[in-house]
């Protein structure tokens, strides 16, 4: 494997007594799909907050092989890492053509351009309404704007909570294809999921979190034929 | 009733309604980038006025030591959050902007007043001193509580106004004073004669709505700088650094206010506390408009000029009253027909 673009090395999160993560160590490598699944409440959200710097945390994160140390959000998403969140945080008083400009704000017009015409070729659906206000979509249209957002700013490193969270399976496939099709480009995605099968389809390596720990990690493609995972995780087996 | 009288009233209610838009556009300024509904806007054009007024008697302005003061409070307030933590950039550009650049401004000022130096260095001086007062505001009073609701903000707002107030008293003293005009002279409409300086501050006014204007709902960077009121961590998600973006709007804000005073320093007798009714009135054209729109704001604002002009001529003892009361009809409407303040969502 090519050097990680993104480490973390027994990083902890705690919600006042609460401790989500704990001792969680991971590496995206350059170029590559990296999965954390995990039920409910397991701390992937936490722990990508913590990587974002939405959370402060103990441990550390690398990037680029540099340490992030307590950077706030804003200089992380300069250096090159991106966020889309659980909750799409989107500016829902804001046309969608806004918001997707708003990503590519501090790159320059000519970057706005090209970013657009990508993401418009990619999101047929947000070109037809670029002038609808982002606060009124359909969760369909609010997750592909939220990752057009993100991909407007040209994050070498790109993480995804539950990109299918409340999605239509036709929909679901879409986002999954258009992950897919992100990772050709060469963008580094961590991704978070609740639909573990297809996650583990679309990864190389996959991350198994419980409780706030990392249980198990190897390829993709073993863990979906391991069995505590598809008990688990894949809902066959046990029912 | 003559219409002489009419068009004198209606030339006062104008003039006045000038100056309510400005500080009514910089409320929906204020409040579209950081949430909060700055009552206190006023004492910054009584200070800018007093101030111009300070300097034209040759004196040093009780602003200039404020700024010191708010700089050191500022600067200690970085440091105690820091806990020691802080970089050596970071502490260089703490000591530069908090307390040399007061200190300097402080000792420019004690160098230049006695000189009398005139007044385009006067107005030069004003908007050195009251601007940085915008940031050093935002920085002590509401940063700390950036991510609250708008109601927690807006009553630390009134605590801001509270004491501004006092301090506004502490230093310039209860009496008031009135400032040479930019542009003396006074020009025939029909009937009635306008001083050239109520010219001066129309135009002013158009400009700095259309400035703002343009700037905010035409811009990127205005987008950017609204986006971090409509959606914090959103923005802060796509690069937005929400704080450089509040001290921005706060150093706008400042500079209208204080460029407000100037230009009625010349037709009213301004005291530390002659801002807050003005505010008060410009806050009531910012309500009607919903907190959002710049030029509905400013017609608002003309309205309540002339509503007030008018009343005073017909019914002076309730004058106040008329102007005030119009925000209760704005407040319901608004209710009935949105239900929520506007911008402000949850996800
Ligand atoms: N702000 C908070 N305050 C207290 N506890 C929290 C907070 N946020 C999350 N938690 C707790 O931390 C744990 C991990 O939450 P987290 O959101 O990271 O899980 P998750 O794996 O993303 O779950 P899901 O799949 O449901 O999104 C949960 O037990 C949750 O209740
Ligand atoms: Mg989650």
């Amino acid at each position: 494997m090519s050097a990680p673009i993104l480490r973390t090395d027994a990083l902890g999160v705690s919600y006042g007594r609460v401790e989500a993560v704990r001792g969680a160590s991971i590496e995206m490598p350059a170029g590559g799909v990296v999965t954390v699944i995990g039920a409910n409440g397991a701390g992937k959200t936490s722990l990508l907050n913590a990587i974002m710097g939405v959370l402060p945390s103990s441990g550390s994160v690398a990037f680029d092989g540099r340490l992030l140390g307590a950077s706030p959000i804003e200089e992380r998403v300069a250096r090159g890492l991106s966020l889309v969140p659980e909750k799409r945080e989107l500016f829902g008083s804001m046309s969608v053509e806004d918001n997707l400009r708003l990503g590519a704000w501090r790159l320059g017009a000519k970057a706005i351009r090209t970013g657009l015409a990508d993401v418009f070729a990619r999101f047929p659906r947000l070109q037809e309404r670029r002038d609808q206000k982002a606060g009124t979509l359909s969760g369909g249209e609010r997750q592909m704007l939220a990752m057009g957002r993100a991909l407007m700013g040209r994050p070498r490193a790109l993480m995804l909570d539950e990109p299918s969270l409340g999605l239509a399976p036709r929909i679901v496939k879409d986002i999954f294809h258009i992950v897919g099709e992100l990772k050709e480009t060469g963008v580094s995605i961590l991704l978070v999921e609740q639909n573990a099968r297809a996650a583990l389809q679309i990864a190389d390596w996959a991350y198994v979190m419980e409780l706030g720990e990392i249980v198990m990690q190897g390829p993709a493609a073993e863990l979906a034929n391991d069995k505590r995972v598809i008990e688990s995780y894949l809902g066959l087996g046990r029912r | 009733m003559s219409p002489t009288i009419l068009l004198f009233l209606a030339q006062d209610g104008v003039m006045n309604g000038a100056v309510y838009a400005l500080l009514g556009v910089t409320l929906v300024l204020l409040f579209t980038v950081t949430r909060v509904i700055f009552v206190a806007q006023g004492a910054f054009v009584a200070w800018g006025a007093l101030t111009m007024a300070a300097l034209e008697n040759g004196a040093v302005p009780g602003t200039a030591l404020l700024l010191v003061g708010f700089g050191l409070a500022a600067a200690v307030v970085d440091l105690l959050r820091a806990r020691g933590r802080l970089s050596g950039r970071r502490l260089g550009l703490i000591a530069g902007r908090d307390i040399v650049l007061p200190l300097a401004l402080l000792a420019l000022d004690t160098a230049l007043a006695p000189l009398k130096p005139g007044m385009a260095v006067d107005v030069l001086l004003t908007l050195a001193l009251i601007i940085p007062m915008g940031p050093l505001v935002y920085r002590l009073a509401f940063q700390p509580l950036a991510d609250a609701s708008v109601l927690i903000l807006f009553i630390a707002a009134i605590g801001v106004h509270l004491a501004m107030t006092g301090l506004g008293l502490a230093v310039f003293g209860a009496e008031g004073s009135r400032i040479d005009p930019m542009v003396a002279g006074v020009v025939p409409v029909g009937p009635i004669v306008v001083k050239l300086q109520s010219f001066a501050v129309l135009g002013v006014t158009a400009a700095v709505m259309a400035g703002l204007f343009v700037f905010f709902e035409r811009t990127l960077l205005g987008k950017a700088l609204r986006a971090t009121a409509v959606n914090r961590l959103g923005a802060r998600l796509v690069g937005v650094r929400v704080d450089g973006a509040a001290r921005t709007a706060f150093a706008l804000a400042a500079g209208i206010g204080a460029v407000s005073g100037v230009l009625i320093g010349p037709l009213t007798t301004v005291a530390y506390d002659t801002g807050f009714l003005i505010g008060l009135k410009g806050f009531v054209a910012a309500i009607i408009a919903g907190l959002a729109s710049y030029p509905l704001t400013a017609l608002a604002a003309v309205a309540i000029g002339l509503l007030e002009s008018y009343s005073a001529f017909f019914a002076s003892a309730f004058k106040e009253v008329i102007v005030f009361s119009i925000i209760i009809p704005f407040l319901l409407w608004r209710s009935f027909a949105h239900g929520a303040p506007a911008d402000e969502e949850e996800e």
